[in-house]
């Protein structure tokens, strides 16, 4: 590597769209969470007419309003995002280890079943969210016809709160677990062959081999992709909204659908969706920061 | 980074002796346990989009039965045809007057448009970003590529509002350009990344060689480095073009009007408005995905080795 000045042009380019699109709007959206920006007082353009914006800084009064008051239903919608993350997060890991583990033998076909069961990811999210609003019909969905079919009763996937839940969970597991499967299987497969010839010569089982050899190994690529998971899940926009729209009486609404509504829908609340962003962004941050230190605690092997 | 090439052409060490020891009877069951698990798992995953398949060419009544039909008993292209030529809309130009659209067609004019110009900026922009973090060392390297990984952190709806009040500064709310700024920027951080593990994996002897023979830096990027990484940029072009392609909650909110639309949105309108066009749903929903899951079933394995080749070092 040459230490050169000559790199400057080469990243300025990048520098700049990054500063004007994401650095600056960020600072933009965290300063616009302590005003009363709505719809009617931000600046806009209509045709050649420009009009300056008129909001003002209000204080912290948008983040009391959120967490203080019942208006913006925080900590109902809180605890449902924590219960659509854990929930996604722990049959995405789990089903993508094993499925991951599956591949890893050496199987006939190894090639082909890796190659379908990523089909999913290929899959444009939208698409997804359509396909699965589809399965879950009430009426003529798949699922129901065919529990129709076995005698069974018919279930009110999208119409009841709680199975609305559970079923924007599995349509975001289907969504989820190829990523998980494909690194997972990326990571059992860089674990040398010559660890498992050794614990076999010391009389390993192949439980002894998977718990000693195999978990350790994965464990900071593991612990990498169910930080990114928790992020990724935690803000996921598409499926939600697509599948349920948040309902029914927004019992399937996360904070990131509904930061989203209470910017762009109704009200046109900027201050409020953008103090309700930071907080998502707090939350994370929070949250990857303490993980990275609980499994970073001495005497463990570093994970990120 | 030699972990691009090496994983791509040889996956695998060729033989691992030490499963083939283990008693033969056992080993056939779980084969055949894994091969049954295996096959129930891809049915469960594929599922879903053979059903869209086949619904896709059913007519309204057969969908609306109670009678499950896997492969559609009146088959039809009906649902195709209808929407390839038969959604219109009025659009209104001031000075031009009202006309009808096609808006499947200028649905997919515009994510064609949005996405295509996405991928030439992206990839433009990313190459030679990547190049240098590659090749050179200089002050504020470490913190821009930090800067890079931390973006991925923001939720997508803290930056919405703010690019939204931007863009309507600058006037290009409901303007394609916009969204492909947006986009092109988004996907920065994932391209210089991947990239940077293509530009890792060539040495830099021919390079240094042109420049000694008299090129520019900027020729050796342009005329040797570039195309010895074709395949990355291939890759990080698709890749540009999927997430532009897909992009839905930017889209969602920055077009407005059915001229403007892309395809995501378009489409949804399409469920939450008409909730009993399910056939027509089903057949857009097949034209979107089939390109777009031919490219990724392509790209699927650089994507994959490009994936842990840049995340390795910094």
């Amino acid at each position: 590597m040459v230490k050169n000045r000559i790199a400057y042009p080469f990243v300025a380019p990048s520098m700049l769209v990054m500063a004007a699109l994401v650095f600056f709007p960020l600072i933009n959206g965290i300063i616009l969470s302590f005003t009363n920006a709505d719809q009617y007082n931000t600046a806009r353009r209509i045709g050649t007419e420009f009009t300056a914006s008129t909001y003002e800084l209000i204080g912290l009064q948008n983040y009391q309003a959120i967490l203080g008051t019942p208006t913006y239903q925080f900590w109902q919608i809180f605890g449902q995002t924590i219960i659509w993350t854990v929930s996604n997060i722990i049959p995405h890991i789990l089903i993508g280890l094993c499925l991951a583990l599956l591949l890893n033998r050496r199987i006939r076909g190894r090639a082909i079943y890796r190659v379908l069961l990523i089909v999913p990811w290929a899959v444009p999210s939208y698409i997804s969210g359509f396909v699965w609003r589809f399965m879950f019909n009430g009426e003529f969905g798949f699922l129901n016809n065919f529990l129709n079919g076995l005698g069974m009763q018919l279930v009110p996937w999208l119409s009841d709160p709680g199975w609305a839940m559970f079923a924007v969970v599995i349509a975001n597991t289907w969504l989820a677990v190829p990523f998980n499967m494909v690194t997972i299987l990326g990571g059992l497969q860089s674990i040398p062959p010559e660890l498992y010839e050794a614990a076999e010569v010391d009389g390993a089982n192949a439980w002894d081999k998977f718990a000693n050899v195999t978990l350790p190994l994965l464990r900071p690529m593991m612990m990498t992709i169910t930080l990114l998971g928790v992020i990724w899940t935690f803000n996921s926009f598409n499926l939600i909204f697509l599948i349920t729209e948040g309902g029914p009486y927004r019992s399937t609404e996360i904070l990131a659908t509904w930061a989203w509504r209470l910017g762009f829908q109704n009200q046109w609340q900027f201050g409020i969706a953008a103090a309700y962003s930071v907080i998502i962004l707090l939350i994370l941050v929070v949250f990857s920061i303490t993980y990275i230190r609980l499994l970073n605690r001495p005497g463990r092997e570093s994970a990120i | 980074m030699s972990s691009i090439t090496k994983s791509v052409v040889t996956p695998k060490p060729a033989s691992r002796p030490t499963r083939l020891l283990t008693i033969v009877p056992k080993q056939s069951i779980t084969n055949w346990a894994t091969h049954a698990v295996l096959i129930v798992v891809c049915i469960i995953m594929l599922f879903p989009i053979f059903w869209v398949v086949s619904t896709s060419f059913k007519t309204q009544q057969e969908i609306e039965s109670s009678k499950i039909t896997l492969i559609p008993e009146n088959f039809t292209v009906d649902n195709y045809t209808h929407v390839l030529t038969g959604l219109t809309g009025t659009v209104t130009v001031p000075g031009e007057g009202r006309y009808k659209i096609n808006l499947f067609l200028t649905w997919g004019r515009n994510s064609l448009l949005i996405a295509g110009n996405t991928t030439v900026i992206g990839v433009l922009l990313a190459a030679s970003a990547a190049y240098a973090f590659s090749r050179f060392k200089f002050s504020g390297r470490r913190l821009m590529l930090v800067a890079f990984l931390i973006t991925q952190m923001f939720p997508g709806a803290i930056l919405i509002v703010p690019l939204y009040n931007l863009l309507n500064e600058w006037g290009l709310l409901n303007s394609w350009p916009g969204l492909v700024l947006a986009y092109s920027t988004t996907a920065l951080p994932f391209s210089v990344w991947m990239l940077k593990g293509f530009f890792d994996a060539i040495p830099y002897d021919l390079e240094e060689a042109a420049i000694v023979d008299g090129c520019t830096p900027f020729g050796a990027y342009w005329r040797i480095a570039l195309p010895l990484i074709l395949p990355g940029i291939a890759v990080v072009a698709f890749f540009n073009f999927m997430a532009a392609w897909n992009e839905f909650m930017m889209a969602l909110t920055f077009m407005t009007g059915d001229a403007n639309k892309t395809l995501p949105v378009g489409l949804r309108n399409f469920v939450f408005q008409f909730n009993t066009d399910w056939h027509y749903m089903a057949a857009g929903s097949v034209l979107v995905m089939i390109p777009v899951m031919i490219g990724f079933l392509w790209a699927q394995r650089y994507l994959i080795s490009g994936l842990t080749a840049g995340g390795v070092k910094g």
